[in-house]
């Protein structure tokens, strides 16, 4: 039995800072998807939403605010959060619903409405609260954690700072292309060396910003597709959602500490390289068969060791990759032709599936100027705080 | 008014480590399958493969370790937070730990003017005690964790 589901369309709404309610995005991304797909908002029997916890109770019902906006209509609706992985979790619920049989058609929506600077933690005071105490006790930014994995870079692979800002330099090259991105500007290796220091080695332009944004996708089964008269739709064929596997031996947001390996011996492997296995073992393809992978580059450090987990090269080698342009347009493997977070900013519940929408415009031949030849095949990985892995893989 | 000093988290540390050893980061440790937790972990082994039926019991950390990995903070982190809104942002430092003997890394600041330019991945660093904030309405002076190079080879 094929495990394939089609997107019959992809929407966002441009990211930005807009000063409006993520409602407005993610409706506004969701018409898009719908008529990108050729259906009226009452033809959609399951609605899935990425919830976002920075706009109150609308944002953690986000499936039903989605629908209350789009007007009532009766659908079957289920919300979910999983912080980065949102959107991956809202893909995989709808895709769990389209394969059981549940529904035929699912709109997924995730949207934000960021506010400005550091990601803070909900107020109050919450000592039982991992998120709270990293930021009371040790003041842990996320970019102090993403400082922590680029030094740990330059010291075990010998990475320094220039091949950090090239990874900007290439995404904001892509994200010129872009006319949903919110930066739209070539950057050049001096501007990024130029830009203040955030969390040392870490730059300004080394780190993602926080942005609105919203996008949307309609799911089907590939028979309703094929009802429709979409022969060859653009397929999404496995969605990894994984959880890592004890004892965790990397620092990750929002941890105070690892995991102890006295008790159990690590699993070969970082969870981070996990996301990917599970998405590729499921997909029944490999690293070898990309066409092209959108990845979180929550920095420019943190997109080279997704090359690394993803499996575009082996471990260390992810700076001579883009050096060599490998991973440039026109390169061998093109990853973050969207202009990667680094052009766009981060809508957290939107993210991922905005990695989706643009593995679709890729794998249609629809992407415009940042085409990639020929697309085939792509990956989305990402990873939500708190231990959600996040990988989709679509095929055409 | 006079100041009380209170750590900033209770049970994570103990100015007075066994046999002298002075300050020591505080976590637990299973009885069933030896799996050590900091931060403490004081209702459930989270081992997986725990054989189950174990106690947790408080143990002190490795007082030194090595640098996993460091960076500083620039700008003023948010609220929670504390830090005088209008007073100069200083930056401070952050450090990785690796302890060899628990097989994990602990993330702590480094005690005052430690820079990241006297640090390097793999140098040898020892925990000590040291004041997060001090709270001048209620008197109470918050303590925490911090880590120092011990000038032995990196
Ligand atoms: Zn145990």
């Amino acid at each position: 039995m094929s495990a394939d589901i089609a997107v019959l369309g992809a929407g966002m709404h441009p990211w930005g800072k807009w000063g409006r309610s993520f409602v407005e995005y993610g409706r506004a991304a969701a018409r898009t998807a719908l008529a990108d797909a050729g259906l009226e908002w009452a033809d959609v029997q399951s609605i899935v939403g990425a919830d976002t916890v920075r706009s109150g109770y609308p944002g953690y019902v986000a499936g039903a605010t989605f629908a209350r906006a789009l007007g009532w209509q009766g659908a079957r609706v289920t919300s979910v959060y999983a912080a980065c992985a949102s959107g991956a979790q809202a893909i995989g619920a709808a895709r769990a619903q389209i394969l059981a049989g549940l529904a035929d058609v699912v709109l997924v929506v995730g949207a934000d409405a960021a506010p400005k600077g550091f990601f803070a933690p909900t107020g109050g005071d919450r000592p039982d609260d991992p998120d709270w105490l990293r930021f009371r006790v040790l003041g842990a930014t996320n970019p102090a954690y993403f400082a922590l994995y680029a030094r740990r870079r330059m010291a075990v692979y010998g990475d320094t700072p220039e091949d950090f800002a090239q990874v900007k330099v290439k995404n904001a090259a892509a994200g010129a292309l872009n006319p949903l991105a919110r930066y739209r500007k070539p950057v050049t290796a001096e501007e990024v060396a130029q830009s203040a220091v955030v969390a040392d080695p870490l730059r300004l332009l080394d780190i993602c910003a926080t942005s609105d944004g919203g996008a949307a996708l309609v799911l089907s089964s590939m028979d309703f597709a094929r009802s429709r008269g979409v022969g060859d739709p653009v397929r999404i064929r496995a969605v990894s959602t994984v959880t890592p596997t004890y004892p965790r031996t990397v620092l990750d947001l929002p941890d105070i500490a690892t995991d102890s390996v006295t008790a159990v011996p690590p699993a070969p492997g970082s969870f981070r390289a996990s996301i990917a296995r599970a998405a590729y073992e499921e997909a029944g393809l490999g690293p070898e068969d990309l066409s092209l992978a959108e990845v979180y580059d929550l920095s420019t450090a943190l997109e080279l060791e997704w090359y690394e987990d993803i499996g575009l090269c082996a471990g260390g080698e992810g700076a001579k990759l883009v050096r060599e342009g490998a991973t440039a347009l026109g390169g061998r493997v093109p990853v973050n032709a969207s202009g990667g977070l680094a052009s766009f900013g981060e809508a957290v519940p939107a993210q991922a599936i905005a990695q989706v929408c643009e593995l679709t415009w890729q794998l249609r031949g629809a992407a415009g100027d940042r085409q990639v030849p020929g697309a085939r095949a792509g990956i989305t990985a990402n990873q939500g705080l708190f231990g959600h892995g996040s990988a989709v893989v679509a095929v055409r | 008014m006079g100041r009380t000093r209170t750590p900033v988290v209770s049970g994570w540390f103990t100015e007075d480590g066994p046999e002298g050893g002075g300050f020591r980061l505080l976590g637990t440790r299973c009885s069933a399958c030896t799996a050590v937790f900091f931060p403490r972990e004081d209702a459930y082994c989270r081992n997986p493969r725990c054989p189950g039926g174990g106690l947790l019991a408080e143990v002190p950390l490795s007082p030194r370790g090595r640098v996993w990995s460091y960076t500083d903070g620039r700008y003023r982190p948010p609220a929670p937070y504390a830090s005088d809104p209008d007073a100069p942002w200083e930056p401070y430092t952050l450090v990785a730990v690796e302890l060899e003997a628990e097989g994990m890394v602990v993330l702590g600041q480094t005690a005052p003017g430690v820079t990241v330019a006297e640090l390097a991945v793999g140098m040898e660093v020892e925990v000590v005690g040291g004041v997060l904030n001090e709270d001048a309405d209620t008197g109470t002076v918050w303590t925490t964790w911090q880590f120092r190079p011990t000038g032995g080879a990196a």
